[in-house]
């Protein structure tokens, strides 16, 4: 709260350094009778930024820093044969209560003599570092400021100055995205790490058994942590998935594109849509109570054992789920194909589906093949239609009528419960997640080089 | 099938009026003919009634401004305009005396009947080699392989593009530069042996040295096709054309001899077209 009162209060004097800059900058241009280099609202700006930018950012740094530097303090201040006498994570759990007497609430157990010592030490602590920040961001506040301003001039290039700051703002927030992706690869790469300490990669990668047992049965009553059986499982729900949704998808979006009057595609093109904004666990469970026992039924009439719970019902409700992306991706593409190719062929003397097969298609092939894989990543990325519908029996075999496990439902299965993250029962999960980026990524690689390999200029 | 200049069109930058030599051909068999043709997008009229008839091996300019209907009227001759889901076209086309918008009328075979090639160059994004296949393989026009390369040869030497790409006609077509293209995007339209060829600005997209290569071509084309062209230069209808016809607002005002229209225009929106009063 006090965080945001803060703030607030820096917005505030930055708002009056704007109106500070835009005044000064008027007066110089006054006095000296001359143009300034920039318009009086870019000297408002740089004042501004001047004022706020250095202020906000020894905030960030101090909000990051103080409060480990003040739970080093109270724990130094705290008698050292009681840490001593503590695991690590009793000191944290110490820290914890601590700090939460600090702040006026209570702890389960009531607080120990040494605790509110310590508590009372700490929320000194706190207040001092709470008054020696307002001051010292005063004091950078009123500097920028100051300096800012006496600094205009009609030479001093504040459009410039502004522009730069743009640059870095935007670089600043792209970076956040990029960071984020690699602190997540790399987390997931540090844990995957920690698993193949126990299982060895070879285990993992090549073993044709998923058995991995329960994480209380205790270190020794080790599973088997075979990749095989759950990679084939997704492969087969995918396969399943892509064969519905590729040819359903791609012919939806050649007649919404090329044969559909307007009316009808008015209307058509935002319901197929809609079947892309369904929830995955209504698909999920649509396919559980829906699918799965029409295409037992019907594998009764003819003699064909079919599970209710099978690779075939999970990938025919995932492949009617992702008909939208192929079709609506595919649909833009295909309108993007210049009217002038369409045109060359028909003045040929070539029928309308000679030309969209033969000079239409090939044109928007990268593109299409671009749409194909990316309906694959999300195919073997999805999991809730799996975990409903797929019947999670991580055996390999090769029957889709009969029920599979996928990556992705194991690692629903691993990470559900108890969990303890010193076992390979619930590390599994982030080995299992690093397979299933790559898996991805690779596809996504794929389809950025078929692009780019047959991209073809219209210009 | 010479690629060689002739003498009358070596330079591209002839004079208004030259075109002289070029209406000496005798030209008397109608080969396409227009009667009373009236096209409407929705419910404005873009072309009313137009009367033409339009002589078998001659090279017949349509010149007017912008928006005037001559390319909408093009267009009509081959029933392009079919692909526009609001353009309805009245009155009646014939080419060889057979009524071109009649129902039992096969769109697909007039079109190999009556090729067109666009203002912008549109070489397919396949082979160069491909590019000249398709029309013929389209129509089965070869059985063997080697009767198709025959056509591809003799197309891309019609359009005087063989020397240039002999040694690469599996490479993509729209790896060439904008005049080549527009000669291969001719030599497709050449390759199903047409009877007419129309072409829509062909040259608009172009610089000077390959619009001088295309109006060679047009000339030595005229020896076997009908050829039907829009220009926005009316340098390029007096170099090339036998006749000319001027279109304004819709209508066909005048159409006479090459020579003719340039010379001694009888009406006096075409007088101030052609000098440059509007347009």
């Amino acid at each position: 709260m006090s965080n945001l009162a803060l703030i607030a209060t820096l917005l505030l004097i930055m708002a009056m350094a704007y109106h500070l800059g835009l005044t000064r900058s008027r007066a110089v241009a006054a006095e000296q009778d001359v143009r300034m280099h920039s318009r009086p609202g870019y000297y408002g700006a740089l004042v501004a930024l001047w004022c706020g930018l250095p202020a906000f950012g020894l905030f960030l740094l101090w909000s990051f820093l103080a409060p480990q530097l003040i739970e080093m303090l109270v724990t130094q201040q705290l008698p050292t044969e009681l840490v001593a006498s503590m695991s690590d994570r009793e000191l944290t759990t110490m820290l914890r209560r601590i700090s939460a007497v600090a702040e006026g609430r209570n702890v389960a157990g009531g607080a120990t003599p040494e605790e509110l010592l310590a508590a009372n030490h700490m929320a000194r602590l706190q207040t001092f570092e709470l008054y020696s920040l307002v001051a010292v961001m005063a004091v950078m506040a009123v500097g920028g400021l100051v300096y800012a301003r006496r600094h205009i001039s009609p030479q001093w290039r504040a459009r410039n100055h502004v522009e730069r700051v743009i640059t870095w703002a935007l670089a600043a927030s792209s970076a956040v995205a990029v960071f984020t992706t690699v602190g997540i690869v790399l987390s997931m790469l540090g844990e995957a790490l920690k698993f193949f300490s126990f299982i060895s990669p070879a285990e993992f990668f090549l073993g044709t058994t998923w058995n991995p047992r329960f994480s209380t049965s205790g270190a020794d009553a080790q599973g088997e942590f075979g990749l095989l059986p759950l990679l084939w499982g997704t492969m087969m729900v995918s396969i399943i998935a892509l064969l519905v949704a590729i040819p359903v998808g791609l012919m939806t979006a050649i007649y919404m594109a090329e044969y559909a009057p307007p009316w009808l595609r008015n209307v058509a093109k935002p319901i197929i849509e809609v079947l892309a904004g369904i929830p995955t666990i209504v698909y999920g469970f649509f396919a559980l109570i829906v699918i799965g026992p029409f295409l037992s039924n019907l594998g009764d009439m003819i003699g064909i054992n079919i599970r209710t719970t099978s690779a075939l019902t999970a990938g025919l409700v995932m492949g009617i789920m992702i008909i939208p992306f192929v079709s609506s991706l595919s649909d833009d593409i295909i309108t993007q194909v210049p009217k002038s190719l369409r045109d060359g062929a028909l003045g040929l003397g070539a029928t309308k589906s000679e030309t969209i097969r033969q000079v239409v298609l090939p044109a928007a092939l990268p593109g299409i093949v671009g749409a194909f894989l990316l309906a694959a990543s999300r195919a073997i990325g999805e999991t809730m239609i799996v975990v409903l519908a797929a019947g999670n029996n991580p055996v390999l075999h090769g029957n889709p009528f009969e029920a599979v496990s996928t990556i992705t439902v194991t690692i629903v299965n691993q990470l559900t419960g108890d969990m303890d993250f010193a076992s390979p029962q619930s590390l599994v999960a982030f080995a299992l997640g690093l397979t299933l980026f790559v898996i991805t990524l690779g596809l996504n690689v794929i389809a950025l080089i078929v692009v780019r390999k047959y991209r073809q200029q219209y210009e | 099938m010479n690629t060689s200049a002739e003498p009358m069109t070596a330079s591209p930058l002839v004079s208004v009026g030259s075109g002289e030599s070029r209406t000496s051909k005798a030209k008397d068999k109608v080969k396409m003919s227009a009667e009373d043709v009236k096209v409407f997008y929705g419910n404005a009229q873009a072309i009313n009634g137009i009367h033409l008839d339009i002589y078998e091996n001659e090279v017949l300019a349509f010149i007017g401004p912008s928006g005037c209907g001559k390319s909408t009227f093009l267009r009509c001759l081959n029933r392009m305009n079919d692909t526009i889901d609001i353009c309805r076209v009245e009155g009646k086309i014939t080419l060889d005396k057979n009524d071109i918008y009649a129902p039992d009328r096969d769109v697909v075979l007039l079109r190999a009947q009556v090729g067109i090639v666009f203002q912008k160059p549109n070489p397919f994004p396949k082979s160069i080699y491909e590019n000249i296949a398709y029309g013929p393989r389209l129509h089965g026009l070869a059985r063997r392989k080697a009767e198709l390369d025959d056509i591809v040869e003799s197309s891309l030497r019609r359009a005087g593009l063989w020397d240039e790409v002999k040694d690469r006609l599996d490479q993509p077509g729209t790896g060439l530069s904008g005049g080549q293209q527009q000669r291969l995007c001719i030599a497709r339209t050449v390759a199903v042996s047409p009877d007419v060829i129309l072409m829509d600005e062909p040259c608009s997209a172009l610089d000077p040295i390959a619009t001088a290569k295309v109006e060679q071509l047009i000339d030595e084309l005229s020896e076997s096709y009908t050829i039907v062209m829009v220009t926005h230069n009316m340098q390029q209808a007096a170099r090339v054309a036998d006749r000319t016809a001027f279109f304004h607002l819709g209508d066909l005002v005048e159409v006479d001899s090459t020579d003719q229209i340039f010379t001694n225009p009888k009406d006096q929106r075409t007088h101030d077209y052609i000098t440059g009063r509007f347009g």
